[in-house]
């Protein structure tokens, strides 16, 4: 397989608070001969505080990082945190676009951000560069029972003409990739409601009643698992999950795993490997029914035969 | 030579930021100006009268009016100068208005730019040489394109006023989208039963000679004189012979078609009629469902018809026509459902639009009028009507107000507790608009007499949740969120240009605006004439319009038709392109570009190969004269001497 090499920013909470998703994100794309390279001094992307004073300064701490990878010669850099993914999005095109803010921006800066690096989502090279049909061969193992609800949250594909990826009101891209690793996904309406995003300090209240919904609305989706691309949806969904139970008196109790991890799990890495121990929901009942993916393969075959004769029938009754 | 400058106020328009005094000051210095003055109003009658006393008294052979834009007043001042004895192409105008006092405020700059432009026009006028029109005479059959309501009111007013008409409709019956409705607002009178009877008449007028099932293929010639190619697409089935029996449809095995005229409430058969009043009420296959296309074997319709009418052989037939005017009325279309993800237009069964959902509430519809929804065939108790959708949406193209979609939600809205006694509805709306006659008083009753919830306030999100639909908006009076179980979701969507409008406004070369609506000649004073001349247009092809507006055009137009065949030969404008057949040298050039094919190869007695202009089909767009490589061809009234003239003016004094 040809080795394909990325600008990696990881960003604050994979370090910390989500490192299982750093861990799964960097298994997978191993896997797939994707080789990561993480810039050095990388710094913070001036997250929600930054942008909530002062949009020079915010876009300031997201240029200081493009300006490093800019630096390095590379023209892309990829992240997994769809929050990181906006600042540098925003503070790049806005850059771009107006020639007085790009100055206002650079003179706060040591070295200068010329606007020459696009910022993608590991989703994002996942279904563009890569593609459905190399992250498909790796699969090895099978989950018969599983069942997920692709949740994208609120900033991974919106606004639309700042994230420039996928449908915003309806996107499919995580939809698609779970289909190629051989997991069945659900018809999910709430693909992108809001959890209550960093509101859960300040209203926690609002923030459990939000996320119970995505919660029960993929009970009643027939989910039994919800996949989600973002650190800060996971802590809402999973980390909260008792917390909302205490709240709206509910009694949930269904595991939610980073798109990556689900990938993993199907390429063979134990939960371990992929850190899914870490979370606060653990998933052991459904990972246990992992088989090999060669028994599906039979299974499927063996349905197929036994389909063939009525379906003949059929067109017979017809014509 | 003695040119004469009329400098005019217009009121403040022009006076308030030029100075026109000191403008025709500097005009009287101009070389060969023999006169100039201001006048308030030159376009007023005594503003002209003072035009035709100076062109006497200072025997004055050029006439030069600074004003506004000739699109106003150019004819105008033409027939004054006319009148005089003067050629009328001895007329120049200088804007000064809409190029300069309406869009400058530095009163030098503009008294500045006003002497210049009156600089360019009197060099122009003094190379200007008399033209004629010549006559030629015009071919008293109109085209008509579309058979909805305002096509149909077009055709039957022309009709009636003695001229052959050519009906051509793209679908199988005439009746368009009015044929559709159920009931029509705010009478709430049954629209098929006061459209019948003018669908009758179409097809029994013997002035009407109707296409159906037909397109435009190609349109060649200029007013008075057109030559129009009509595709008549296969039918697969002889209209000659079929009678409208239905036997083929009852016996057809293909039930999965899609049904066009139902916009997919239900499966179709893959022939059919479109509706039991189609006129002519005559079937046709839909290749694309049917078996014996598909498979290569079936026949069952063949087999079954009584008359032997079907011929799976049949091909596209194209005839020619040839008329005198067009008048084009080839309606609207609607935004597709899947343009509105945020409704979950496209992805749940039970969001339908309202044109489906006039066709559940028809008779003659999928459901005989029994309101059903699509997904489970039950019977909706309580439906919510969501407005502007699509509508008054930058975001996705759509700024404009659809037109129609306030009244027929509150006519939806009333006709549903009609049908269903215990039944809700709700209406989100932006506003409530509802401007025609006995209109407001009428979306009122929805709402005080039929107990219809309006919700001031948008939706943002609609999903499933068990067997309902859930309804997320805003009330934007109350200030709070609201969420409704629906089991049904109406959306009012978007009122768009038909898909292949574009295409044919560059075969009839008239002008579209940025959403596809054709553009009149004036928004207020010439609202059904294009820039083209003899060509007209009628109800929602030029924006979104109700059927009284609708109806209003299609006869507004019929009598712009009439009003130009009244006379038996046209003028034809003399600015248009001629050949020195002693420079050219036949090298075919602007035989290539002229856009109109205006241009011929001609034969010399000598022997030598000229190019020349055929007067009637050249537009005088002038691309010939820029192409011309010996400066042969010239395109009067704008020769290469008189916009140099123009340019020297300009640049070297």
């Amino acid at each position: 397989m040809s080795e394909k090499e990325y600008i990696y920013f990881p960003g604050c909470s994979l370090e910390a608070s989500a490192i299982e998703y750093d861990m799964s994100v960097r298994k997978v794309l191993a896997a797939l001969g994707v080789k990561l390279i993480e810039p050095d001094d990388w710094s913070c992307c001036g997250s929600t505080p930054a942008h909530s004073v002062d949009h020079v300064f915010a876009a300031a701490v997201a240029a200081r990082n493009l300006a490093i990878v800019e630096k390095m010669g590379a023209s892309t850099v990829i992240t997994a945190c769809p929050a990181c993914l906006s600042a540098f999005k925003k503070a790049h095109l806005r850059m771009k676009k107006e020639e007085g803010f790009k100055k206002e921006v650079n003179a706060i800066l040591d070295e200068p951000y010329n606007c020459g690096v696009t910022a993608k989502s590991v989703l994002q090279i996942l279904v563009e560069d890569i593609g459905p049909k190399p992250v498909a061969e790796k699969v090895t193992l099978d989950f018969p029972d599983l069942k997920v609800a692709p949740y994208y949250g609120c900033i991974i594909n919106r606004p639309p003409e700042i994230m420039e990826f996928d449908d915003p009101e309806n996107p499919m891209a995580m939809d698609n990739l779970m289909t190629s690793v051989g997991v069945k996904v659900c018809d999910f309406a709430f693909k992108v409601e809001c959890c209550g995003a960093a509101f859960g300090v300040a209203k926690r209240k609002m923030v459990n009643e939000l996320s119970s919904k995505v919660l029960s609305m993929a009970l009643d989706a027939g989910a039994n698992c919800l996949v989600v691309t973002c650190q800060l949806c996971h802590q809402n969904l999973d980390l909260r999950q008792g917390q909302i139970n205490n709240t709206m008196g509910s009694s949930f109790n269904i595991p939610v795993l980073f798109f990556t991890q689900v990938m993993g799990l199907t390429y063979g890495y134990s939960p371990q490997e992929l850190g899914i121990d870490k979370h606060n929901i653990q998933a052991e009942g459904l990972l246990k029914t992992r088989r090999p993916v060669e028994e599906r393969i039979k299974e499927e075959q063996e349905k197929a035969k036994a389909k063939k004769p009525k379906a003949k029938k059929a067109e017979e009754e017809e014509s | 030579m003695r040119v004469g400058v009329f400098i005019c106020h217009c009121g403040n328009n022009i006076a308030g930021t030029v100075e026109v005094a000191k403008v025709a000051e500097a005009a009287r210095m101009m070389p060969g100006v023999a006169f100039a003055t201001t006048y308030m109003y030159t376009c007023s009658e005594p503003g002209q009268e003072e035009i035709k006393e100076a062109i006497k008294r200072e025997k004055l052979d050029r006439v030069v009016v600074a004003a506004c834009s000739p699109r106003m007043h150019e004819v105008t001042f033409r027939r004054t100068v006319e009148k005089t004895g003067l050629n009328r192409y001895f007329f120049e105008m200088a804007n000064i208005r809409e190029h300069c006092s309406w869009i400058g405020e530095d009163k030098e700059l503009n008294t500045n730019k006003a002497i210049e432009a009156i600089k360019l026009a009197v060099e122009k006028a003094k190379q200007n040489k008399p033209l004629f029109p010549a006559k030629f005479k015009i071919n008293k059959r109109v085209l008509v394109i579309g058979g909805g309501v305002a096509g149909m009111q077009a055709a039957l007013d022309c009709a009636d006023g003695g001229l052959d008409v050519v009906l051509v409709e793209k679908s199988p019956s005439v009746g368009g989208m009015m044929a559709r409705l159920d009931k029509t607002f705010p009478t709430v009178d049954c629209s098929i039963c006061i459209l019948g009877p003018k669908m009758v008449d179409v097809s029994q007028h013997e002035k009407i000679n109707l296409y159906a099932y037909s397109e435009i293929e190609e349109i060649k010639g200029y007013v008075g004189n057109y030559q129009i190619k009509i595709r008549k697409k296969a039918t697969y089935v002889d209209w000659s012979k079929c009678t409208g029996c239905g036997a083929c449809i009852e016996k057809c095995p293909s039930r999965n078609a899609f049904d066009y005229f139902n916009f997919g409430v239900a499966p179709a058969r893959a022939i059919n009629i479109p509706f039991p009043q189609a006129i002519p009420k005559k079937a046709k296959i839909d290749a694309q469902f049917c078996r014996q296309f598909i498979k290569g074997k079936c026949g069952v319709c063949a087999k079954f018809c009584p008359v032997g009418a079907i011929n799976y052989e049949m091909k596209d037939e194209i005839v020619t026509e040839d008329v005198g005017a067009i008048i084009v009325a080839s309606g609207y279309g609607l935004i597709d459902l899947d343009k509105l993800p945020e409704y979950g237009g496209g992805r749940y069964p039970d969001v339908i639009s309202g044109i489906q959902y006039e066709r559940i509430l028809n008779a003659s519809g999928p459901t005989s009028g029994h309101i059903e929804r699509p997904s489970d065939h039950a019977e909706p108790k309580t439906i919510v009507f969501v407005s502007c959708a699509g509508s008054r949406d930058k975001s996705i193209g759509i700024p404009y107000c659809s037109n129609f979609c306030c009244m027929y939600i509150a006519k939806q809205a009333i006709l549903t507790k009609d049908h269903i006694p215990d039944s809700r509805s709700y209406v989100f709306y932006m506003d409530i608009r509802s401007p025609g006659k006995g209109y407001d008083e009428f979306t009122r009753r929805a709402q005080e007499e039929y107990g219809v919830q309006y919700i001031r306030g948008r939706v943002s999100r609609i999903y499933p949740k068990g067997k309902k639909m859930i309804v997320k908006g805003a009330d934007t009076l109350l200030g709070t969120q609201v969420e409704i179980e629906a089991d049904l979701v109406v959306l009012a969507t978007a009122v768009t240009a038909t898909t292949d409008a574009r295409t044919l406004a560059e075969k009839l070369h008239i002008s579209y605006d940025p959403h596809g609506f054709y553009v009149e000649s004036h928004p207020k004073l010439r609202p059904v004439e294009t820039n083209t001349s003899g060509v007209f247009l009628a109800g929602a092809c030029q924006g979104p319009k109700d059927i009284p507006a609708s109806v209003g055009q299609g006869s507004a137009a019929a009598a712009k038709v009439l009003s130009i065949f009244s006379k038996d030969t046209l003028e034809s404008d003399p600015q248009i392109a001629r050949v020195n057949t002693n420079i050219c040298v036949g090298c075919r050039k602007c035989i290539g570009t002229c856009p109109f094919g205006a241009i011929e190869e001609q034969q010399l007695r000598d022997g030598r190969i000229i190019a020349n202009v055929i007067e009637t089909v050249c537009a005088g767009c002038g691309i010939c004269n820029s192409t011309c490589p010996c400066g042969a061809i010239q395109l009067q009234h704008f020769t290469d001497n008189q916009l140099l003239a123009e340019v020297n003016a300009l640049c070297l004094t």
